[in-house]
């Protein structure tokens, strides 16, 4: 249940953080008319912010099989 | 290439393909090699939420809107990294109860309250049929268009085209065929259906592969990448503006705006209540719960899952934009629907093959989405809403006949097709008036009202079924009266006066802007009003109210559900009894009769029952049939069934429950509390003995200790007042003196060392040791004591035992406790005491063995117990403290060894121990 527990913890505040980074005030400071190599601020911000909570839920869940593979192998099992 | 003949013939070789795709799933299935059970086809099966509002809608949306599109698809990446906290909870409670739809979820919970399962069921089936009729829509739109190759128009209203000419009528009847062939082809009591999870999966890869396709060719093909389409669009924006100065309202928004949030009067509220939405979407629209939480597999392909599906929303997500701006650049505004350019992009540029495939793509994405939304509300329909009312009808053919599966695969199927045909009808007359995405959107806010019934049903106790019945109904009526009814502003039903002036002229009531709210699209602003009340109802009434002691049980039930995992509760709250036949009957009413019989006997071998020997069911078998029937009936259908058949004991549980209702906790807990009490009273008869001990231990040592002291304190009085005493007695007086203070030293200390091994406070000094030499220092120790009673030693000790790592002083108190002991219990002048030495294995043992009055058996066992002592008969009182061999198994257990007693009464005494030879350094 620790495991878990860790995991639910991680995740849950990747949760916040996207909501945080998702929603005004914080991209307000994106939604501006400006280009960066030629594509449109907000639109590059949002897809980054996208790949950051894909890439971070991945690495969460993988840490997660990889600690219960460590504890297994220790403890023979939970 | 493109004739009509050629795209039917594509269109049913495509489904065709499909049914083909299904059946092999199906095959494989019942021979019980999965071909669905591995994280990558359950995150595809959960892209059954890009419908052809993404494959066709975001292009038109982004073209009015621009980037609002996105939060369709933020708000499911954001609730699925909750995926491992909120679903895995929902599948896990679902699994156990054995739960096949959301409206089963929510009845279930509250008590399995078939009022709730029917309120649930009407919400969805109507908030979802206009989601279903644009599905239907977007099939038609596309054949239409497709078949005017290569020229492009308007797709115009379908309501002037005759029922039987219109293809979207043979559409739905194909869909409604495949979801009746692959959905209702058996009961099965988990409703899973591997065949249909399989085709859905292989739509949910044509849908991507089709728009990733048109989306590269209109970004690489027409445009030399991102940033060139970016350049154009900007440049183009501007000519617009330069053209369109002295056209006041132009339709077509700028660029610039189209990049930014506040694009068509779209708020950061809209932003933030559409990601709210779409967030409760994922987990509560009928088709979702069903591919995620009816058809998973394994709870754990969540684990990959909740990252590749946020993947593949993003990857369907990347060309959206530069195939709207493409179309705006390429099209004249108003010459062809903007939801289409995808597919008129790729005809206006002569694509034969992309066209083609593009159109499979939206076909795919609309067809997966009315498969699973409609069998998924046909379980609903039947389970939650005719069921329980024909069992509860009198109705003589249903409680007559034998075997009901038939009519429910009936009533399944019956209202598959009636689903697809309202869809069909409120597509055919209705949907001209609005663009994909607000019906979606509405759909949304419909569904969404589940929320607090669900989320707050599995984190919060405290709900109760009126909260949730008045919740979900004060949020609909919330709804209808702020979104449904206007919409029927456009088509003329309502006056436009409604939406402009409010309801009799009062301006608060506007159902747009109601109370005079402002700042919030349609939809935002009825999400927010619907979803605050519901919610305020929701735990207003929940609080206010008394859950009745079935709630209790199911809500302990779901909260904790990985605490009671396995177990169902049923047996909790049934204590009536039922016949086994009466059982039996019920059960192959409902499942047929192979079934039923399966299953009765895997119960019976899994719990060793025979039959044969019983004529009534207990709690848990009545609690077993009753999930078996949830599967195939739902919660609240598959009560009415068992109440039916159980004849419950005089006192009704129910009542005796109400009277246990303030404790609900106790009956939740009961087992654990149980466990608990069984091993309290343990402790406590532990403790009782103890202290009895404790008691006997202080008289014998206040009176061992006494004994000496009266001794010494008469003696030395004697001394005081007889200063003269003559030589011989006063030598005899003080060695007496002498004597008896050694001894009551060595009691005290003896008791000393108790409490600080009790309490491991004593200090060891481990060194290598011989243990001969501290055999010989324990024996010339008590040399005094063995001559003073004349008692005959010999010893017997091996030469060269090897070494011993540990505490000298206390080794030599444990022999010298073990010689005294010897001592203490042999006959004066014909007493023998033997002392050997050994090594045995990889241990040193040593024996002293005597000849005395020996240990009665009984005794022997709880001889080292602290403050045992050993009534001796004779004696009439025990000798020493019965502390000593404590101590003596206390420091023998630090060395790693172990002591025992071998006795016969009248014949002797060998106590042994052995302790292991040079172990490991000690870490002590």
């Amino acid at each position: 249940m620790t495991r878990d527990s860790k995991i639910n913890k991680r995740l849950v505040a990747l949760f916040l953080l996207g909501c945080v980074l998702l929603n005004f005030p914080i991209i307000s400071l994106f939604n501006l008319e400006i280009l960066i190599f030629g594509l449109p601020l907000l639109y590059v911000y949002i897809f980054i912010i996208w790949c950051l909570i894909i890439g971070l839920t991945a690495l969460a869940t993988l840490f997660h099989s990889r600690e219960r593979a460590d504890d297994s192998g220790d403890t023979g099992g939970r | 290439m493109l004739l009509t003949g050629n795209i039917l013939f594509f269109s049913f070789g495509y489904v065709g393909l499909l049914f083909v795709i299904a059946y092999y799933g199906d095959k494989r299935a019942d021979a019980g090699r999965s071909i669905i059970s591995n994280p990558y086809i359950y995150a595809l099966s959960l892209a059954v939420y890009c419908t052809a509002w993404t494959f066709y809608g975001s292009v038109g949306l982004a073209s009015r809107s621009g980037l609002s599109f996105l939060t369709i698809y933020l708000g499911p990446t954001l609730m699925v990294t909750l995926g491992w906290v909120v679903m895995r909870k929902i599948i896990r409670i679902s699994k156990v109860h054995r739960i096949t739809s959301i409206a089963d979820f929510i009845a279930s919970r509250y008590g399995k309250s078939p009022t709730l399962g029917g309120v649930v069921t009407i919400i969805a089936v109507a908030g979802v049929i206009p989601y279903i009729a644009v599905q239907i829509k977007a099939i038609s739109g596309t054949f239409f268009l497709i078949n005017q190759y290569p020229e492009i128009s308007v797709t115009s209203t379908f309501a002037d085209i005759p029922l039987l000419g219109d293809t979207a009528f043979y559409v739905a009847l194909m869909l409604a065929v495949f979801a009746i062939f692959f959905g209702t082809r058996h009961l099965d009591a988990a409703e899973r259906h591997e065949g249909l999870v399989a085709a859905i999966a292989f739509e949910s890869i044509i849908k991507l592969v089709a728009f990733l396709a048109v989306g590269l060719f209109v970004t690489y093909g027409l445009y030399n990448g991102f940033a060139d389409l970016f350049e154009k669009a900007h440049r183009f924006s501007d000519l617009k503006r330069a053209l369109t100065i002295e056209s006041s309202q132009q339709s077509n928004p700028f660029f610039e705006e189209l990049l930014t949030i506040n694009a068509g009067g779209f708020t950061y509220i809209d932003w933030g209540m559409h990601i709210f939405l779409s967030m409760m979407a994922i987990l509560l629209l009928p088709r979702q719960f069903q591919v995620v939480v009816v058809e998973n597999v394994n709870e754990e392909h969540l684990n990959k899952a909740i990252w590749l599906f946020p993947l593949y929303l993003l990857a369907i997500n990347i060309f959206v934009l530069p195939v709207a701006f493409a179309g705006m650049m390429q099209f004249a505004a108003g010459s062809v629907d903007n939801d289409y350019f995808g597919l008129t992009l790729a005809m206006a540029a002569k694509q034969q093959f992309l066209t083609l495939f593009v159109c499979l793509g939206g076909v795919s994405a609309a067809t997966g989405m009315v498969i699973v939304e409609t069998i998924a509300l046909s379980t609903m329909i039947c389970n939650d809403l005719v069921m329980p009312v024909l069992l509860r009808l009198p109705i003589p053919a249903i409680s007559r006949s034998s075997e009901l599966t038939g009519l429910l695969l009936l009533i399944r199927r019956g209202s598959i097709i009636l689903v697809l045909m309202l869809g069909y009808a409120y597509f055919h007359y209705l949907g001209g008036f609005y663009a994909l995405v607000s019906i979606g959107l509405t759909s949304f806010a419909a569904v969404a009202q589940f929320a607090p019934a669900l989320i707050g049903g599995i984190f919060w106790k405290g709900g109760t079924r009126s909260g949730a019945i008045s919740g979900l109904i004060a949020g609909f009526v919330v709804l209808t009266y702020t979104i449904f009814l206007p919409s029927l502003v456009p088509i003329g039903l309502i006056h436009q006066d409604f939406v402009t002036g409010g309801p009799f002229g009062i301006n608060l009531l506007k159902p747009y802007q109601l109370f005079g709210l402002q700042h919030f699209n349609p939809i935002s602003h009825a999400a927010f009003w619907s979803m605050l009340v519901n919610v305020s109802v929701y735990i207003t009434v929940s609080v206010l109210g008394r859950p009745r002691a079935i709630e209790h049980t199911q809500a302990a039930l779901f909260v904790d559900v990985f605490k009671y995992s396995g177990e169902t509760g049923d047996s909790l709250f049934r204590r009536g009894t039922v016949n086994l036949p009466d059982l039996r009957s019920l059960l192959s009413r409902f499942l047929g009769k192979t079934k039923a019989d399966e299953a009765l006997s895997g119960y019976a071998q899994k719990h060793n029952i025979d039959w044969d020997d019983q004529m009534t069911a207990d709690a848990d078998l009545v609690g077993h049939a009753e999930k078996l029937l949830t599967g195939a009936v739902g919660s609240a259908s598959a009560r009415i069934m068992v109440s039916s058949v159980v004849k419950e004991e005089p006192l009704g549980i129910e009542e005796v429950l109400n009277i246990l209702d303030e404790t609900r906790q106790v009956i939740a807990y009961s087992r654990e509390l149980e466990k608990a009490t069984a091993e309290l009273k343990k402790a406590n008869l532990r403790l009782k003995e103890l202290d009895r001990l404790k008691d006997d231990f202080i008289s014998t040592v206040t009176h061992e200790l006494r004994t000496p002291l009266t001794a010494v304190k008469s003696l030395a009085e004697i001394l005081y007042t007889n200063p003269n005493i003559d030589a011989d007695r006063f030598e005899n007086f003080t060695g007496i003196i002498i004597k008896e203070s050694e001894r009551l030293i060595r009691l005290v200390s003896q008791i000393l060392d108790y409490e600080k091994i009790q309490s491991a406070k004593l200090d060891w000094v481990i060194a290598s040791l011989d243990l001969k030499e501290v055999v010989k220092d324990a024996v010339i120790s008590t040399q005094q004591l063995i001559h003073d009673k004349n008692i005959a030693i010999d010893m017997d000790l091996a030469e060269n035992v090897p070494a011993v790592s540990g505490d000298r002083d206390r080794l030599i108190q444990v022999m010298v406790n073990l010689l005294s002991n010897a001592v203490k219990f042999c006959n004066t002048d014909r007493g023998m005491i033997v002392v050997r030495l050994r090594a045995v294995n990889d241990q040193l043992r040593v024996e002293v063995q005597d000849n005395g009055i020996g240990i009665k058996p009984e005794d022997q066992t709880r001889i080292f117990e602290p403050f045992l002592q050993i009534k001796n008969p004779t004696l009439g009182r025990p000798a020493g403290t019965g502390i000593g061999l404590t101590i003596t198994k206390n420091i023998i257990d630090f060395h790693h060894g172990r002591i025992w007693v071998d006795s016969e009464p009248g014949k002797g005494t060998m106590f042994s121990f052995e302790i292991p030879a040079n172990p490991e350094a000690s870490g002590h």
